[in-house]
This record gives C-alpha cells, structure tokens and sequence, in this order.
C-alpha cells in the first residue's frame, strides 16, 4: 500500500510540474492542485501506517493511525483551496482585461528579446 | 508512529496550565499572542466596518499602535528574562501549538510592528491609492497578523501556515488595483509563491517522516540524530524554499518584476517585510536546526552571487522603483553573508543589517512614492529638477540612499562595518571584497537616480498634467511618514554601540540553539 502511495505522490508531482510549465494560467493552475495533492499525500504517507481511529477510548488493541499528519494535510486542504479560487479570479481577470489567459513574458523579458532583434537586423 | 511520548488517552496539558498561572508566564500567555490575535480581530472587525472607511483608518491605526508597544514591552522582557515561551491551548510542547520569542525574533518584531503602522499611515495620507478600497484595511491587518505569526511561532508547520496567511494578504494587495500590469505580475508573484509553498508543505512532510515531530525545538534535537545525507538533503530543501521566499540568488528572477506595479504603501510594505522574513527564516532554521551542516561556504557563495546579481540588475534599469527592487534583491545578499560567516560576530551584523534594511528600504519606497505623486511617473528620463522644486523629499531620499550604500556617519555603514569586521576575523576576504565592491556600485546607481529624478531637466517631454514650474507640495502625512522611518534609520546610525551589542546578544542566543530548546521543552 505504502509503495503505491509513494507511487502515486510521484506522479503526482510529475504530472503537476509538466502542466506548471505552460503558458496558459488555467493550466498552471490544474499544475499547481495536482503538486499540492502530491504534497498532502505525502503528508498522509509521512505518518506512517494506517491504524484504527485516534479517539480516546476509541476501540481496542492494535496501533493507532497517526492523527498530526492528517490534521497538517487538512489544514493544507483548506490553504490550497483559498489559493486556487484566488488564482481563478486572477485568471478570469486576466481574460476580461485580453480575452486570453496567457501568462506574458515580464518587462526585462521582453526588452532583451527587442534587443536582439533590433541587433540581428542591423547586422 | 514515530510521534513518542504522547498516548490518546492521557489528560496531557494540565500540568502546564497550572503552573502557567502565576508569574512572568501568565504574562507571557497574554503578551505573545497580542501582536497576532489584536490585528486579526481588528481585520474581521475592518472588514464589517467597510461603508464607514474614516472608522477603518482609525481601528487600523490604533490596532497597530497597540501591537508596536506590545512588541516594545515583549522585547524589553527578552532582554531582561531570557526566551519567552507560551503553549497556545496549554498543551506542552512538542504537541501543542508553541509561541516563542527570543531575542532575535522580539527584535524583529518590533521593527515589523512599526514599519506596518508607519507605511499605513503613509497609505491613509496617500490621495487615490488602493487605500480607499474598502477591502484594504482588512487585508492589511491580516497581513500584520501574518508577519508576528511567522517571528513567534515555534514550529515548523505553523511557519508554513504564517507563510500563507500573509502571503494570501500579499497576492490581494498586489492585484487590489485589477489594472492589466497588476494582473500580469500578480500571476508570475502567486504562482512562485504557491510553488514555493508547495515545496515548503513537502519538506515539511519529509521532516516528519524522518524525525516524527514539527515543533522546532525538538527538531534541533532530532535531526542531529539522523545520518548526515538524510539531515543535509532536509537542510537545502528549506534553504530553497525560503530562498525563493526571499529571493536569494538564482531565485530572485520574481522580485523586481512584481513588486514595482503595486501601489508605493502596498511595495514599500513588501519590500520591508516580506523577503526579510524569508532572512529570519533561513536565520532561523540554519542556525537552529541545522547548525553543523557546513553550508557556510554555500550560503557565503549563494551571498556573493546575490550582491553582485542584484546591484547589476540595478545599474540597467531606468524606472525609480524597479532600480530599488533590484537593490532588495543585492541587500539580501548581505544578510546571508552575516549568516555564512556562522559566527556570532557575523550574526549580529546580519541582525543589524536586517533591520537597518528594513527601515531604509521602506524608507526609500516611501520616497520613489512621493515622487511618484509629484512628478506623475517614476520614470528617470521623465524626471528632473525635483531637488529645486521639492528640497524636503530631495533630502529625504538622499539621507536613506546614503545610509544604503554604506557611508558613514548613517546606519548602513554600522551595519556594514559590523559585518565586514566579522568577514575579516575569519578570513573570508573574498566575500568582504565582494561586498565592498557591491557597496561602491550600490553608491553609483543611488546617483543615477539622484541625477534623473532631482537634478538636471527631464530628457523627455512630461506626459502628465503637472506644473512645470513651483514648489511641490505633498500631502502631511506622507510626508510626515516618510520622516519618520528617516529619523529612525538615523536614530540606529546614532545609537549604534547600544544597536549592536543588542544584535550580538541575539545573535549568540542564536548561536547557543541549547537555550531556545529547553525554554520551550523545559528542562
């Protein structure tokens, strides 16, 4: 169970940087959720095997699951959850301003690559 | 199950509780928590008072004037009684929810505190900004609360979750306006700062798989534990998480991007704050978690390359806030130099540094904004005459921009004395030339834009609908503001001897992690 878990984390955060580097925001945004699943998965397998209920008094014998690492990934869960709807907003802003969800190069960015072709052009 | 020592059913926490109840730890139960709890309920009560912005103003003011005696009352404990300690909840430590401040963190504090009231009252006096969005103040506060919770919090989860909070209140302050640039930059700012995050939460799961524990003080006890491949990998993972934070060479490339389109309060705040708190974490963590790692030529490499980086960036730009924001980036590099020296000498020149940077860089912010308002741009080549026409901003740039390239008599040359002093008591006479170097570039680019802004005639024709000839007035209070942080930085340069022997008692608490530990897990 613990490797398929591993498994699935990696995944995961593969899938998660792959769709992190395009350019489109509605993209990154799907990236970004899928690496901090990763991530709360790996919170969850960070406390080690599952076991019966943490309650007191709850049930008898046998090791009981490791109740911190579930409360971090539930905090987690609520953190991410606020910053995705932001970065939802931001992209429908986006696309109410240019129609387009495109994440631009920045000023320097483009200042360089007007650079270089003004240079290329006049040799 | 690698958590020990806790079992469910054991009623855990009294034996706290009652001894929390008398003495200097009944007081610490209520000071600690005041600087975070006072400005989160004031936001919630903010946010409902949003038809009536005068009272908003004075809650906000108010609150903040609270958190900044509250930390001057917290500071003046550490110093007197050592490490204050509080277990939110009365749960003892390594379970319950740790408050802590020592030395270093009061300090920091303090400056936070004050910096937050000075730049919102800059904000208040400020025509037409952000400010009189109704959700402003709210935001502002929360983002109060969130820099206190990330100097107070003992444990490594609860800094993730301060990061955030005041992280979201930064992506909402940076994009309030909604205008297209705001957007485009507010993506690139969000989207490093939730991967950085990311990053952050899976460290965090590391640690506890390795150690069972977040509570930082055990930590320090734990990780020395582990193999050393184990410890080093945890160690760099976090450097680069709060390298990102803080902008750290080669993470930095987010900074001078985003942070100049916010409005000056909203960038003067950020530029501060926000990556110093990524300093004391990296302060933090390395000294106190990871302490015999040998990352001191790392970090004293990742310094040196930071400086140089930053204060080239500078030199090429030609608009006064992007200039300023590539100077965060080149000053960090001088706090992490204090920290690679991993002495106690060079600690306290980065404690000093720190906050002599803070108060100058919010400064000169505070000023890019005034000539902002006055001259209708922050464009150089749009610029000029300003010292004629303005004499009280002209000085008031110059002083701090003086102060930031290190001349004597102002607060940048302690600071960089102390600092070049511990580089050379240990020999490390690459770095100190770097910086040096770095120091006399920093001078060349504050006279760019001296020459641009204040001195000579504007290259091109001014756009805008301002006079061309006259004084310029601003509003009071911006000034007055901007005065100030000023007169602090000035204050620092000339209480300099009691300044840093404050820094270097910090600054060995940081380097004795053994203090820390037993104030929070008791001996």
């Amino acid at each position: 169970m613990i490797v398929v878990t591993a498994l699935a984390v990696g995944a995961l955060y593969a899938l998660g940087t792959y769709l992190l580097l395009q350019r489109q925001l509605t993209r990154i945004v799907i990236g970004l959720a899928l690496m901090a699943h990763g991530a709360n998965l790996l919170l969850l397998l960070a406390g080690g095997r599952a076991g019966r209920p943490p309650f007191v008094g709850g049930g008898d014998g046998g090791p009981v699951a490791d109740p911190l690492p579930q409360a971090l990934a539930l905090t987690a869960i609520v953190i991410t959850f606020g910053v995705t709807s932001f970065l939802l907003a931001l992209a429908y802003r986006s696309w109410v301003i240019d129609r387009d969800d495109e994440v631009e190069d920045d000023v320097e960015d483009r200042r360089i690559a007007r650079l270089a072709h003004r240079r290329e052009k006049d040799s | 199950m690698s958590r020990t020592g806790v079992s469910p059913d054991s009623p855990i926490g009294v034996r706290k509780t009652r001894e929390g109840l008398t003495g200097p730890a009944a007081a610490m139960r209520i000071l600690l928590p005041l600087p975070i709890i006072l400005p989160l309920v004031a936001a919630g009560i903010s946010m409902c008072l949003f038809r009536r912005p005068a009272l908003q103003r004075v809650l906000g003011a108010a609150v903040m004037v609270a958190v900044v005696v509250a930390s001057i009352v917290l500071l003046l404990q550490v110093d007197t009684h050592g490490v204050a300690v509080t277990q939110v909840g009365g749960w003892p430590a390594p379970t319950g929810i740790t408050l802590v401040a020592d030395l270093f963190s009061a300090i920091m504090l303090v400056v936070g505190a004050v910096m937050v009231l000075v730049v919102l009252l800059y904000a208040i006096g400020q025509p037409g900004t952000s400010e009189t969005s109704p959700w402003f103040h709210p935001i502002y506060l929360v983002l109060a609360a969130g820099v206190a919770i990330c100097f107070l919090t003992g444990d490594l989860f609860n800094l993730f979750v301060a990061f955030e909070v005041m992280l979201s209140a930064s992506f909402v302050l940076i994009t309030l306006g909604g205008t297209k640039d705001q957007v485009r930059t507010g993506m690139t700012y969000v989207v490093i700062s939730i991967v950085a995050s990311t990053f952050f939460l899976t460290a965090i799961g590391l640690v506890y798989a390795a150690t069972g524990t977040v509570n930082m003080a055990d930590l320090a006890g734990r990780l020395a534990d582990l193999p050393d491949s184990v410890r080093s990998a945890l160690g760099l993972l976090l450097l680069v998480v709060f390298g990102v934070k803080d902008a750290i060479f080669p993470l930095f490339f987010w900074l001078p991007d985003s942070y100049p389109t916010a409005p000056s309060p909203v960038t003067a705040i950020f530029a501060g704050l926000l990556t110093k708190v990524g300093v004391y974490a990296i302060i933090r963590t390395q000294t106190l978690l990871f302490p015999d790692d040998g990352n001191g030529t790392l970090l004293l490499v990742l310094a040196g390359a930071t400086m140089v980086v930053g204060v080239l960036g500078a030199i090429a730009q030609d608009d006064i806030k992007r200039i300023l924001s590539f100077h965060i980036v080149s000053q960090i590099g001088y706090m992490i130099m204090g920290l690679g020296l991993f002495t106690v000498a060079g600690l306290a020149g980065a404690i000093l540094y720190t906050v002599h940077h803070i108060v100058v860089k919010t400064s000169l912010f505070l000023v890019g904004g005034l000539v902002e308002h006055l001259g209708g741009t922050g464009l150089l080549r749009r610029l000029g005459g300003m010292a004629r026409r303005a004499p009280l901003v002209g000085a008031l740039f110059l002083l701090p921009a003086l102060s930031l390239a290190g001349l004597p008599p102002f607060s940048g040359f302690v600071a960089k004395l102390a600092l070049i002093q511990a580089g050379m008591a240990v020999d490390a006479w690459l770095i100190v030339g770097v910086s040096l170097v770095v120091s006399a570039l920093t001078l060349f680019s504050m006279t760019k834009i001296w020459g641009g802004v204040f001195w000579g005639a504007p290259e091109e024709p001014v756009l805008t609908a301002q006079p061309s000839e006259g004084r310029l007035r601003a509003p009071s209070l911006m000034v007055g503001a901007t005065v100030t942080l000023v007169a602090i930085s000035l204050g620092i340069a000339l209480a300099a001897g009691p300044a840093y022997d404050l820094s270097r008692r910090a600054a060995g608490d940081l380097m004795a992690p053994a203090v820390y530990v037993e104030a929070v897990l008791g001996s």
